[in-house]
């Protein structure tokens, strides 16, 4: 008996390394992909090393040098304050993706455990937590966020990324609980079922590697809408220090400048948030017609 | 389809409960007095005392949710902290007024997003395919403060109209991809089904087959993703009401998380997850008419 199981196990190991192997050769063929890992490769060693190497420290105010166009010095202008805006895009980048990822990880966690618990066990507890879950989801999240921040009334980014984290939960259960649903129907749970195997062998390591596809892209697709929030909570005013350089924050400061035809310092952090926004878009998508689902 | 409709019907209004519970004690039992917040800091014990009584505030937490739900059931929004004026004066027009702007966004993106989807799927795999698809979901990825272009008239009406449209292109901007590409994939399955070769050979044009058998089937998974998308036309309404200075509801949420007025933003949210539910439900109950095997399922 145990010798059929670690063949069947050999053989699907084996499987598993080659179609890893496709996916990989097949990802690495895809421009769009290609080009979204670049994008935000650029930005993610904007984020560890910008401070070293930006012209100017981010809150360097120059008052010789205020609302000054993008010229030789300062390539993207200064803004109202005299600071230099390149230099405060490229430190920028830190506060948000750190944010983002950080409440895309803590998101996926818990979706993912919730998704796999309930569509594994089924029964009373999977149609509560799935009621629970709607509810929170005929909410939009940047509503539930605001209504949270104002409940505690702080703007602190650790609370602004645990808010994103929860209202991410539902979406990523349920596309966990919907690949779990039909997994669990494969000879291979049942087996380890037989093998008296205890249940969190069974959901994490028997059925978890096997949901991971829908679960990666999900991870990215939600890292996307995380960008989306933080950006636009930042923009609101909430969820972030005011001041802190970042890129949501610096619009919201700056764009009335729009109507003096002072365009820079509103139009780069713009073109940042964009070109992080559809560089994870073009990942995701990447992914998804990869893993083909 | 009448016990269909029922069980539907029981299911929204669950979820709009259970939505109202999950709201009221997120701004009950999250850490923060709703009396401090409100009065601010320089408020002496017997403010504060006189505010919770005011408002109900120093009953036990179950009875104020019940209070507030009896309230809610009966079609009273409650009392802003702020003003103290009826919640309903200030929210039910402003509600008119995203509505309005949420209309005009809609007529704008349904159209324009579904003739994508069906562009793209004829052209499957060409340029323009690639274009609508990758392009539209780079586009929706993008927050709508980013790709709004505010203006700063106002007047006559051509310019409201411009007024409406202008935030409309940025919610554009977003839902587009999403709908154009459920549109392209429903259009695509249609295309390449059984039914479709019997209507080309049955000698219709591939033109007359696709506005005859195609689009009937291809609308079903879009009706889902634009009830699907309302969610999150409603959240961007937020972010669009404050880059164009438009008074409506995300304004007026907005100013209530500014002002810690709780009973603005409860009832507020409440009201938001009830016509996200209606919609859901109204595409659900399309989706069973349009739909002649799900419609048998039901009656059988």
């Amino acid at each position: 008996m145990s010798v059929t199981n670690t063949e069947i196990s050999d053989k699907s190991n084996a499987e598993r390394l080659q179609i890893r192997k496709e996916r990989l050769a097949l990802l690495r063929a895809n421009k769009a992909f290609i080009i979204g890992i670049s994008i935000l490769g650029f930005w993610i060693l904007c984020a560890i090393f910008g401070k070293f190497v930006t012209p100017f420290a981010i809150d360097e105010q120059n008052y010789e040098f205020v609302s000054v166009a993008p010229n030789g010095t300062y390539w993207f202008g200064t803004d109202p304050n005299g600071q230099d805006v390149f230099s405060r895009v490229i430190v920028g980048s830190r506060l948000i993706l750190v944010m983002s990822f950080a409440a895309t990880i803590i998101g996926t966690i818990a979706g993912a455990s919730l998704g796999l618990i309930t569509g594994y066990f089924k029964g009373w507890f999977d149609i509560i937590v799935m009621r629970l879950l709607e509810a929170i989801s005929a909410i939009p999240a940047i509503i539930i966020a605001l209504l949270a921040i104002a409940a505690i009334d702080g703007s602190s980014p650790t609370l602004t990324v645990l808010i994103i984290a929860f209202v991410f939960t539902p979406n990523i259960a349920r596309t966990v609980r919907a690949a779990v649903l039909a997994e669990a129907e494969f000879e291979y749970v049942a087996a380890a079922r037989l093998r008296t195997e205890r249940t969190p062998h069974i959901l994490f390591k028997e059925i978890l590697p096997n949901v991971m596809p829908p679960i990666i892209v999900e991870f990215t697709v939600r890292l996307g809408y995380a960008i989306f929030a933080i950006a636009t909570l930042s923009f609101l005013g909430a969820g972030v220090e005011y001041g802190s350089p970042n890129w949501g924050t610096q619009i919201s400061e700056n764009w009335a400048q729009i109507f003096n035809n002072q365009w820079w310092p509103t139009a780069f952090p713009a073109i940042a948030i964009a070109s992080l926004a559809v560089s994870v878009n073009l990942i995701s998508d990447g992914l998804l017609e990869v893993f083909e689902i | 389809m009448k016990s269909f409709l029922a069980k539907r019907l029981g299911l929204s209004v669950l979820t709009v409960g259970l939505a109202a519970i999950i709201v009221f004690f997120m701004t009950r039992i999250l850490p923060g007095d709703v009396a401090r917040q409100s009065l601010g800091r320089q408020a002496t014990p017997d403010d504060v005392e006189a505010f919770n009584k005011l408002y109900g505030l120093d009953k036990p937490l179950l009875t104020q949710l019940f209070n507030w739900i009896k309230d809610l059931l009966s079609g009273d929004l409650g009392v802003s902290m702020s003003t103290s004026r009826p919640v309903s004066e200030t929210l039910i027009p402003a509600l008119g007024y995203s509505a309005r702007l949420a209309g005009v966004a809609f007529i704008l993106i349904v159209p324009l997003s579904i003739a994508g989807g069906i562009l793209a799927a004829m052209y499957r795999g060409k340029k323009i395919d690639r274009a609508i698809t990758v392009g539209g979901l780079s586009a929706a990825v993008i927050p709508e403060f980013v790709s709004a272009m505010p203006d700063d008239g106002n007047g006559g009406f051509l310019q409201n109209i411009w007024h409406l449209l202008l935030p409309s292109f940025a919610l554009l901007l977003v839902l587009f991809g999403y709908i154009a590409r459920i549109t392209r994939a429903g259009v695509i399955e249609a295309l390449d089904s059984d039914y479709m070769r019997t209507a080309v050979l049955k000698g219709y044009s591939r033109r007359k087959a696709v506005v005859k058998h195609v689009l009937r089937n291809a609308m079903l998974p879009t009706i889902a993703v634009v009830a699907s998308q309302i969610p999150y036309l409603i959240g961007g309404l937020v972010a669009v009401e404050m880059v164009f200075n438009y008074r409506g509801f995300g304004t007026v949420l907005l100013a209530a998380v500014g002002g810690r007025d709780y009973a603005v933003l409860q009832s507020g949210v409440i009201l938001t997850s009830v016509v996200i539910v209606s919609f859901q439900l109204i595409a659900d109950i399309l989706f069973a008419v349009l739909n002649p095997r799900i419609r048998q399922r039901i009656s059988e």
